[in-house]
């Protein structure tokens, strides 16, 4: 799995490329935990390319929405795959993280 | 009679060619040309092992009576395969099939799966099968072997005749076999392959009256006839329990293995940096548990279903506190979120993960376990579900690509009996060019050499002896292309350079190789009782590309796991004018071999090269051309033209 990320005007953008599973999960976690400590308190979490998440990935995710709410801001979660998708209405987490379309939509409101 | 002649001549054979290769062992070897030496008496000593193997099997020449009266209520389905073969010709020797005077049911095995075929089928009343819905895209589908199999699971007659698509059968060619099934052990009888389209002259070989005749009767005489895929009528009972025995003894392999592998993979998991979690670690402390366990329970020798089905259980119980603690701390995290009271968690508050969640987010396809690839593929592979094949019981071997041979060999290995019944029953249609015929030999060999690497028959348990000896006969008999080379290769080095790999042409040679080659010919004289047996001497040797390509893919093909390159008989003729390219090593041979004459005479007429070994040699190279001759016919062969020259049934 390959993380990386962009600071955009009012959000920073963070793109999680390939499965997000139990051996990449800690690695989400350390790696949003530096954006936020380097200053962004808004994450898009782009899954445009994350194919598979499993309940690691899934508790990864909800731990760096605690991280951001924690720091004052919020995280979200854009493009997300049918696997993905089905993973985050069985387990009801889709009433927590929306999921928005792009990555710039998830903040244009707010 | 017959028998007590060649056995004579055996005897014969054997001490001359004893005598004369032990003289060119222990004193004949030119050391200081070892180079050639040494390959050439190689080279001898092997064909010297092939023709005492095929006196072994003459040795026993079985000349049956006919069989018994058949028991009248023996089912029978009658299978004909077909891949891409022409709708007319799969349809024609449907029909005779149908025609056969004993009770049975005729089956068309479409591998193609061609809707004209099915509807032929319908309206002639033939059933017609193709592959299940098991034979996905991802699954080996084992060719002949495949088809074979797919149809064994949907019909349920007591015996099977397997046709080819052009072999038209005779109407009695159930009543003629059948009555050989009286005896239990019986578990094949297989009839003669006859092609109705080849002349007299036979320029591609395509007929085999040693092997249909001499050589099958001799392999009778040792209860190790051959199978050879057409022709022949099989007892299911059997065919069943080779697949049976074949799916217990492959899954317990499996089992072995994957066992073996789960300890470096969890090991390797562990060393893994990835790997931090205390959680995961516990996950595989239990794997590791349960494979243990599971390898002292296969030990033990209990059911392979059982242990597996535990290994499963006991994993997926791990896997699922994994995932539980996942969610537990998710929702602690959720908890905390929502007692921050800085953002909305939901509109009814922090939603609760369902159990039954919590178990779909534990399965196979979703678990984190997938995230340790290695290791969830040993878990994967522990398993009695034969998931790597389309049906788990393949009563056809499926590890050669002459499934045939294979299959024989492990009847054979279990206790069954089989018989070669010496009278053409079916008729059918060879290759009509060299092209072909070249794909039908190299398909052949490569088939028998997989075996013979795969199932090597000199250490299978269960074979007698004589049966092993019949097996690695025939697979010895592949090996010649490498000794062909040395033949021709010691005539050129002579005529050119003047080296002999004998220290000298004496008395001492000829009283003991001509006696030899004597006997060795009047050994196939006796044997073959007339039959000509020269237009397959010469291809044996003039082949021998064919066959040194058919060992080093085979080779390829076991150890390497690399693909044979292998394509289906075509039937029909290969358009295209001569293709001499096909026999282009032969060509660069011949040319050699006659300038190497040449030179051979001109350094005799210069005085510097001795008669008697000149001549020799020009009389060894004079013998390879003539051999390899046939290729020359069998380049501009333009095909079969039955108005030119009639078919003479009788002969065999």
């Amino acid at each position: 799995m390959e993380f990386s990320y962009e600071v955009k005007d009012s959000y920073a953008e963070v793109k999680a490329d390939g499965r997000l599973n139990m051996v990449s999960a800690p690695k989400l976690r350390e790696f949003v935990t530096d954006v936020i400590a380097g200053g962004s308190n808004r994450i898009v979490v782009n899954l445009e390319n994350t194919a598979f998440m499993d309940s690691s990935g899934l508790g990864a995710l909800i731990g760096c929405l605690k991280a951001a709410r924690q720091a004052g801001g919020d995280l979200r979660i854009a493009a997300v795959q049918p696997q993905v998708n089905m993973v985050l209405k069985l387990t009801s987490m889709d009433k927590v993280l929306t999921a928005y379309p792009t990555a710039e939509e998830a903040f244009s409101n707010d | 009679m017959t028998r007590f002649w060649t056995q004579v001549v055996v005897v014969l054979t054997v001490l001359t060619g004893l005598n004369y290769i032990a003289w060119r062992w222990m004193a004949s070897l030119n050391w200081e040309a070892w180079w050639i030496a040494l390959p050439l008496v190689v080279a001898e000593t092997y064909s010297l092992i092939d023709v005492m193997l095929f006196g072994m099997t003459v040795w026993k020449l079985k000349i049956r009576k006919g069989a018994p009266q058949p028991p009248h209520d023996a089912t029978v389905d009658v299978f004909i395969t077909t891949y891409n073969e022409d709708l007319d010709m799969v349809l024609t020797t449907a029909l005779a099939a149908q025609r056969i005077r004993h009770p049975h049911s005729t089956w068309i095995l479409d591998d193609g799966a061609r809707p004209e075929l099915k509807a032929l089928c319908e309206q002639h009343g033939l059933g017609y099968v193709t592959r299940s819905g098991d034979w996905t895209k991802d699954l080996p589908r084992h060719a002949k072997a495949g088809n074979l199999n797919n149809a064994l699971m949907v019909t349920h007659g007591e015996f099977l005749l397997i046709l080819d698509a052009d072999q038209i059968p005779e109407p009695d060619i159930l009543e003629k076999t059948l009555g050989y099934f009286n005896n239990r052990r019986v578990a094949l009888v297989q009839t003669p392959q006859y092609f109705s389209n080849v002349p007299a002259s036979d320029p591609l070989g395509s007929q085999a009256p040693l092997f249909y005749g001499p050589i099958q009767q001799g392999k009778d005489g040792w209860n190790a006839a051959f199978f050879c895929g057409s022709n022949a009528i099989l007892r299911r009972e059997a065919l069943m329990q080779l697949g049976l025995v074949g799916y217990v003894k492959e899954t317990e392999k499996s089992i072995r293995r994957a066992l073996a592998a789960s300890r470096a993979a969890i090991k390797q998991a562990r060393k893994s940096a990835d790997v931090e979690s205390p959680l995961v670690a516990g996950v595989l402390d239990e794997v590791e548990a349960a494979t243990r366990e599971a390898q002292e329970e296969v030990d033990a020798g209990r059911p392979l279903s059982e242990v597996t089905y535990r290994v499963r259980r006991r994993v997926d119980a791990a896997v699922q506190t994994l995932v539980e603690a996942d969610i537990a701390a998710l929702q602690a995290d959720l908890e905390e979120i929502a007692a921050m009271e800085l953002a909305h968690v939901g509109e009814a508050g922090v939603p609760v993960v369902a159990d039954d969640a919590v178990r779909r987010m534990s399965a196979r396809d979703w678990s984190p376990l997938g995230a340790l690839e290695s290791v969830q593929a040993v878990l994967d592979a522990l398993t009695v579900e034969r998931s790597n094949e389309a049906q788990p019981v393949m009563p056809l071997a499926t590890i050669s690509v002459t499934e045939d041979m294979a299959t024989a060999m492990r009847m054979h290995a279990m206790g069954w009996e089989s018989v070669y019944h010496h009278e053409i029953l079916a008729y059918g249609l060879a290759p009509e060019d060299l092209k072909t015929m070249l794909t039908q030999r190299l398909r052949w060999a490569q088939g028998t050499i997989q075996v013979l690497l795969r199932e090597n028959p000199l250490v299978q348990k269960g074979l007698k002896m004589g049966q092993r000896l019949m097996y690695f006969a025939t697979m010895w008999t592949y090996l010649s292309g490498f000794a062909a080379v040395i033949y021709f290769a010691a005539p050129i080095i002579y005529l050119l350079l003047g080296i002999l790999p004998v220290s000298s042409l004496s008395w001492d040679f000829f009283v003991r190789f001509i006696p030899f080659m004597v006997v060795n010919q009047l050994l196939f004289a006796v044997a073959g009782r007339g039959i000509p047996t020269w237009r397959g001497q010469q291809y044996s040797l003039a082949l021998f590309p064919t066959w040194i390509k058919a060992c080093t893919t085979a080779a390829r093909n076991v150890w390497f796991g690399r693909p044979l390159g292998f394509a289906v008989t075509p039937k029909a003729r290969q358009s295209g004018g001569p293709s001499w390219s096909l026999i282009r090593p032969q060509i660069v041979v011949s040319i050699l071999l006659a300038v190497a004459a040449v030179v051979g005479i001109i350094r005799l007429v210069t005085g510097l090269a001795e008669p008697l070994g000149t001549l020799v040699n020009v009389a060894w190279v004079v013998f390879d051309l003539v051999v390899m001759s046939i290729l020359v016919r069998a380049v501009l062969y333009k095909g079969y033209e039955p108005a030119a020259e009639p078919v003479n049934r009788e002969e065999s």
